[in-house]
């Protein structure tokens, strides 16, 4: 029997048990736009998959324990060393058990992945509007698993108990410590009195192990319905519409490359594993609160929240004998809670000065959204201030600069980069779009010189192919809202300031070189 | 806008290309047998995987330019690993693109919104519904079971309670008492003012009867560093200098900003440095903080000797150690 008949039979039994054919007919057909930029989404699923089977491997050795025991493992320099029960078992992952070092090498570096690919695939999300209506959930479930892959990550890399990670967890308790009137409370209720306490580690694993990764598994399966169900976003292009998905189909071409990438993402993970050394932490010995190491650094994706924390003003106030310390609540609490609140809410702010309430299944180019790109550059440029910022004590080490001097410089830069990312970005954005015109109206440059009889020199300008033409041309312009303070019936408006602000961001957003239209074609024609 | 006259026309969908293994059987033998090259490739790495688990010992390291002395079990293991998954990843890519059908499909997307009559329908069953349950009529309803849901999230609240006790006073005290002894850390053993020579820096902790009771709980508030400086460099207010003692100077070593160990110490400067958040402490001037987030100096401990010249603890604390807290004053 051929391996299409048996197939077959396969199907058939399936349905006959579950009537499922009709479904599973039009899933098997379903088409995905195929683009290397949809791959980032990707990449973050496959390492959530290495991170679960990698994990696993992990816990089967790992003793999540704070009772202390002295060391009689293989590696020489901590022999007879006392330690918590959590730091000896990783270090016994480390050097006993065969292949363990490699399973933890590939977690560590299947967790950086998953976050880096998290946030490639956010930022292409954002800078093509894809987050728009009808995908305005599935944007927040993703900003949600944003943050809670920031706690997983911190609480992973805290569970060795060596002394970089029991660094973290004193950090993390002086930022509960400063939340107002309750701080104190929550963090003896975090850790079961005093710091460090004996049950911290005991504690995080099962967050680490079950709680956040069953939270992880229910986002995912709800984020990747949602995509089965409202059906990919594709980019413009030729037979491309608002109406329609082209691509392939599910069986076999995206089956094949999906589950083959699978493969080629868990492979470069293992060889990561294999040769790049990650958080050796045997070097780094085990946890005590009056020790600490120089150049103690966070995972990258934490580093914007200590560069953050580096930086703020050394600022405390006492009202009625209470302390407030700002220096820590500010970096450490108010700025990442503005920033993600913000992000989860963007699409609905950009609807309501917009005024753009239909569905979206046709992808932006960033320069046709000139504002959006430019917040998207902005933001981006204050987590990178902020991210060198939290590497200054090594920039310094390693450039042979004053830490000072980077410290102040992160300071002011914080302030005044962003804006200056968010203007050049947007004149940026405006000079392609009028790139663009240029392009559709009098061809490209064919770098070809003609000498004319007058002896004037000419370059030869070709036109562009109607595909891509129509590229170029076929995104829509929408014009600033109109909203004047009284309405047709001469009676003022509620809510002037914030009809006064959605009016002004509207036409800020409104900014555009407009594109060719079929008069500016005519024209051209009949010279 | 929609109704804007489009000045380019759709084109279309480009027409299908096809690829040379769409039209020469030999490119799509060729192609067949690469796929299987690189299925083959991949067996071949969980042979190596299977080949280093068995027969290399794991205490053999391999010198790898670049990359230095690697230990050749783990490396093996990985490397085998790493070609058995992504040869099987790229074989399967490589079939995709030079055998599966490339065609473009196009699928139309179906509206979200349902039919008018149907979106109709829907809102007249919900508000039926609600009307038919009473809820809108019947307040005393509506509000004795918002009260009662209220209240039942009270439980898990309560039942966390026992996750730690309340804050207590051992929140701001440490086990430096009047008398207690400076012991080396480690060692445990008394120190005398001559120990220590002029512009070194020693960690030391409170003595217990029996060290084994030291615990984290207690290294993690009582951490001290002593600095001896010549008694001429100091620039402090005259209460202050009274708690050195022939130039020596303690301070907690738990930072006043988050509580990391206050490790660094610049000799040449008499700074002090967290490493942490950069937060840094001019020790001639009782720690004040000179630079970095640090709002607080590092709290000073009063020091003298006993009878025979041993350091110890004058007073406690005048404050709590470590990051700040709400009731830090109270």
């Amino acid at each position: 029997m051929t391996v299409e008949a048996k197939l077959g039979q396969v199907a058939n039994y399936v349905d006959e048990r579950t009537g499922a054919a009709a479904f599973l007919k039009k899933s098997l057909k379903k088409v995905f736009p195929d683009h290397w930029s949809f791959l980032l989404g990707e990449v973050a699923l496959y390492s959530f998959v290495i991170l679960l089977l990698s994990g696993t491997f992990l816990t089967f050795w790992f003793d999540p324990s704070m009772r202390e025991v002295v060391y009689e493992g293989t590696y020489q320099p901590l022999e007879g060393v006392k330690m918590s029960a959590a730091y000896a078992s990783a270090l016994h992952i480390s050097f006993e058990v065969r292949g363990g070092l490699l399973m933890r090498q590939i977690h560590h570096w299947a967790a950086l992945i998953f976050m880096a690919a998290i946030v490639a695939h956010l930022l292409r999300v954002f800078f093509t509007g894809a987050f728009r209506k009808p995908r305005e959930g599935n944007w927040i479930i993703g900003v949600g698993l944003l943050t809670l892959g920031i706690v997983e990550g911190f609480l992973g890399y805290s569970l060795p108990d060596d002394l970089l990670s029991g660094t973290g967890i004193r950090i993390a308790e002086a930022i509960i410590q400063a939340i107002p009137v309750v701080g104190s409370y929550l963090s003896y209720f975090a850790f079961g009195g005093v710091f460090p306490g004996e049950l911290f580690i005991p504690r995080i694993y099962i967050v680490h192990v079950l709680l956040l990764p069953g939270a992880f598994l229910a986002l995912i399966t709800v984020h990747l319905m949602l995509v089965w169900y409202q059906k990919h976003t594709q980019y413009p292009g030729p037979g491309r519409t608002e109406k329609n998905v082209v691509g392939y189909p599910l069986m076999p071409m995206y089956m094949a490359k999906a589950g083959g990438f699978f493969f080629i993402v868990f492979g470069v993970t293992a060889f990561l594993g294999a040769v790049a050394s990650i958080n050796p932490i045997w070097l780094y010995g085990p946890y005590t609160p009056a020790q600490i190491s120089a150049g103690s650094q966070p995972d990258w994706y934490m580093g914007w929240l200590d560069g953050l924390v580096r930086m703020a003003p050394p600022i405390e106030t006492y009202f009625f004998g209470y302390t407030v310390s700002w220096n820590i609540l500010i970096p450490g609490l108010i700025i990442p809670g503005i920033l993600f609140t913000g992000m989860a809410l963007y699409p609905f702010i950009e609807s309501w000065i917009t005024g753009d309430k239909r569905e979206h299944h046709l992808l932006d180019r960033p320069r046709n959204a000139p504002n959006r790109t430019a917040l998207g550059a902005m933001s981006l440029t204050f987590m990178l201030v902020t991210l060198i910022n939290g590497g200054n004590d090594l920039i310094a080490t390693h450039f042979d600069l004053s830490i000072n001097q980077i410290m102040w410089g992160t300071r002011i830069g914080v302030f005044v980069l962003p804006p200056l990312a968010f203007i050049i970005t947007k004149r940026l954005c405006l000079s392609l779009q009028r790139a663009d015109r240029e392009l559709v109206l009098h061809g490209r440059e064919t770098g070809r010189l003609l000498r004319m009889p007058s002896g004037e020199f000419v370059e030869v300008h070709e036109p562009i192919s109607p595909e891509k033409a129509f590229i170029l041309t076929s995104h829509e312009q929408l014009p600033a809202l109109d909203l004047p303070a009284v309405d047709a019936r001469g009676v003022k408006r509620a809510g002037v300031l914030k009809n006064k602000l959605r009016a002004r961001l509207s036409k800020a957003n409104a900014e555009a070189v407009p594109k060719v239209s079929a008069d500016d074609l005519k024209e051209i024609e009949s010279h | 806008m929609s109704s804007q006259l489009e000045p380019i026309k759709d084109p279309g969908l480009p027409a299908h290309v096809h690829r040379k293994t769409d039209t020469d059987p030999k490119a799509a033998d060729r192609a067949e047998r690469q796929v299987a090259a690189m299925f083959g490739i991949s067996a071949l790495g969980t042979v190596l995987l299977i080949v280093s688990y068995v027969f290399i010992p794991d205490d053999v390291f391999v010198f790898i330019p670049i990359m230095g002395n690697q230990n050749a079990h783990q490396l093996g293991l990985g490397l085998g690993m790493a070609i058995a998954l992504f040869f099987i990843g790229l074989g399967a890519i490589h079939w995709a693109k030079t055998l599966m059908p490339d065609q473009e499909v196009v699928m139309q997307r179906h509206e979200f919104r349902s039919p008018e009559q149907d979106r109709k329908d829907f809102v007249d069953t919900v508000k039926e519904g609600a009307a038919s349950s009473g809820l809108g009529r019947r307040s005393l309803i509506k509000k004795s079971l918002g009260a009662a849901l209220g209240l039942s999230a009270l439980s898990p609240i309560l039942l966390l309670r026992d996750l730690g006790p309340l804050p207590g006073p051992e929140q701001k005290m440490t086990n430096w008492k009047s008398g207690t002894y400076l012991v080396t850390d480690p060692g445990d053993r008394r120190i005398k003012a001559s120990d220590l020579e002029v512009g070194s820096v020693a960690q030391v902790m409170p003595e217990f009867a029996d060290p084994k009771d030291r615990h984290l709980d207690d290294i993690a508030k009582d951490a001290l560093l002593l600095i001896r400086l010549r008694p001429s460099e100091f620039n402090l207010e005259p209460d202050r200098l009274a708690m050195t003692h022939e130039g020596i100077i303690a301070f907690s070593k738990i930072c006043s900003h988050m509580g990391c160990a206050v490790a660094l110490y610049e000799q040449t400067t008499k700074h002090l440095l967290c490493p942490c958040h950069q937060s840094t402490f001019d020790v001639t001037r009782a720690a004040k903080v000179i630079f970095g987030p640090a709002a607080r100096p590092l709290p000073q401990l009063d020091i003298t000797v006993d009878g025979e010249g041993y350091l110890i603890a004058r007073k406690p604390f005048s404050e709590p150690v470590g990051p700040s807290f709400w009731g830090r004053e109270k």
